[in-house]
């Protein structure tokens, strides 16, 4: 069975010589009895959607069912392209990449819940984002999903990806988790220095609420992927650059679960909450539903 | 602890919004389709809870349309769903309505086939796409569709089931999980039969033809490439 905590996993991890991703594949073959060309490609599969999700709405004005959200990709990949931006061309590009699948998600296309579809623009944005930048190959693209996974799955084992159960910080917060672990994996950073990113990005959204306008998964879900995209590459350069998680992963996880539990439950994707109950909000709420 | 896979985490494949909303409610039209069995001419949802307060925003609606025609969560057509259903002929209606102390994410699906004939399935969409059917024509049962399924109606009599369990054996079917359901002793029970494999139309010809089955369905899970 698949470890139950960070600490195990790099201990394994540093014992046998292999990285994250390597240890999250061989697990998922003794889980699922297939064979490791079919995992690799059940993955590639994954992430051949993931392509298309994070491209979409940059190219096409797409526009979700509600009408709430919609071409802000377009437009910052527009801006993007007269090349004055303050961050940077490569920042704003995985921006407009992040914004994309949650727009594609909300229009009603397809998309890979990753860990969930509120939060479907962090992952891909940010390994495709690495990946295009650090030149590497698609075998790498697809190891950085595995790496994404399986720090997942500890997190997921451990406390909650569930917005309802724990708020936005489950849900966009475990996959900036999980992509910045990814991407410190790509850069040749060990599986102590990944969950040191995994831990620092949990840590630096602590508490994040999931009040979705309307009840709907668009509004400020969209724009939290912008976010946790962000949030997820400045992290992988900082553990990169050596800097460690102050509180080990296993205990920011348990933090985190704790909060979640402790948010009330106006806070915790029922619309009844934060953003949710702004007089805006709520005008918005009663225009889609009339 | 529950255990988690790899596809857990990143997946399921699917048409957006909502997990629970949208892809979960695909599967559970295209499992009530199963249940069916025949050529769906008409539906009335009957939505329930949150279903009901925000099936539109969520495309709740296009959703549950798109599995009654066969469609997978995962199929870009879904957001069509309501054209090609007009197309087909296939009639739909949402009906907003309490069903009482169930799940927030229930519907109850009451179809209609070309020979006149009506079945009541009741669903819920409990989150991540998963689902789980709860009643059958008034016979409240219990089972996911996580696992290929096996589903009969048959006389309340001694030896039916070891009859049944004797075809899987021979098709070298492994049982995973089984359940029995009846309204009252000597009447029409339910089997609700979950297997470690795909089950075929020449299983359920096999089991079809016990004389004290009233009817057998099978209902193989909706998993993006289960076949």
């Amino acid at each position: 069975m698949f470890v139950s905590s960070g600490k195990e996993l790099i201990e394994i991890c540093n014992k046998e010589n292999i990285a994250i991703w390597e240890y999250t594949i061989r697990g998922e073959i003794e889980k699922s009895g297939l064979k490791r060309t079919q995992v690799i490609d059940k993955m590639k599969h994954n992430l051949s959607v993931m392509m298309s999700s994070s491209l979409y709405a940059q190219e096409n004005n797409v526009v979700s069912v509600s009408g709430l959200i919609g071409g802000d990709a377009l437009k910052i990949k527009q801006y993007a392209n007269i090349g004055e931006t303050l961050t940077g061309d490569f920042m704003v590009r995985a921006m407009a990449r992040a914004i994309s699948s949650s727009e594609v998600n909300a229009a009603m296309g397809r998309i890979v819940a990753c860990p969930t579809a509120g939060s479907c623009g962090i992952l891909p944005a940010v390994v495709i984002s690495a990946w295009e930048k650090l030149k590497k190959s698609e075998e790498d693209l697809v190891h950085a999903l595995f790496t994404a996974s399986g720090v997942g799955i500890i997190i997921a084992k451990n406390a909650t990806i569930a917005g309802a159960e724990g708020g936005c910080q489950a849900e966009c917060g475990s996959a900036a988790a999980m992509a910045s672990a990814a991407v410190v994996e790509m850069m040749g950073g060990s599986p102590e220095q990944a969950f040191d990113a995994a831990a620092i990005v949990i840590k630096n959204v602590l508490g994040l609420v999931c009040d979705p306008v309307a009840g709907l998964v668009e509004v400020p879900c969209a724009k939290r992927n912008i976010a946790g995209t962000v949030s997820a590459l400045t992290t992988a350069d900082i553990a990169m650059s050596g800097v460690k998680s102050k509180i080990p992963f296993d205990e920011v996880v348990w933090a985190m679960y704790k909060v979640g539990r402790q948010l009330p439950p106006e806070l915790r994707e029922t619309a009844m909450g934060g953003i949710a109950i702004t007089p805006t909000a709520l005008k918005l709420k009663e225009e889609i539903f009339k | 602890m529950r255990d988690y896979g790899v596809f857990d985490i990143i997946g399921p494949v699917m048409i957006g919004p909502s997990s629970s909303h949208t892809a979960g409610a695909a599967r559970l039209a295209k499992v009530a389709r199963m249940i069916a069995g025949g050529k769906v001419i008409k539906v009335d949802f009957l939505l329930h809870g949150s279903f009901a307060k925000t099936y539109k925003g969520h495309g709740t609606d296009k959703a549950l349309v798109a599995g009654i025609q066969n469609m997978d969560p995962w199929d870009e057509a879904l957001r069509n769903s309501f054209e090609i259903a007009n197309k087909n002929n296939v009639a739909y209606n949402f009906l907003e309505t309490d069903l009482g102390d169930v799940h927030p994410n229930t519907v109850k699906f009451i179809i209609t086939k070309e020979d006149g004939s009506v079945t009541q399935v009741t669903g819920s969409s409990i989150g991540g796409g998963n689902i789980i059917i709860s009643d059958i024509d008034g016979q409240k049962v219990e089972f996911t569709g996580e696992h290929p399924t096996l589903l009969t109606q048959h006389k309340d009599l001694p030896g039916i089931i070891s009859k049944i369990s004797s075809i899987l054996y021979e098709e070298n079917i492994n049982i995973a999980s089984m359940k029995v359901y009846r309204n009252g002793k000597g009447k029409v029970a339910t089997l609700a039969l979950e297997t470690d494999s795909i089950l075929s139309e020449k299983v359920m010809n096999l089991v079809g033809e016990i004389k004290e089955i009233v009817n057998v369905k099978f209902i193989n899970p909706v998993v993006e490439g289960a076949f």
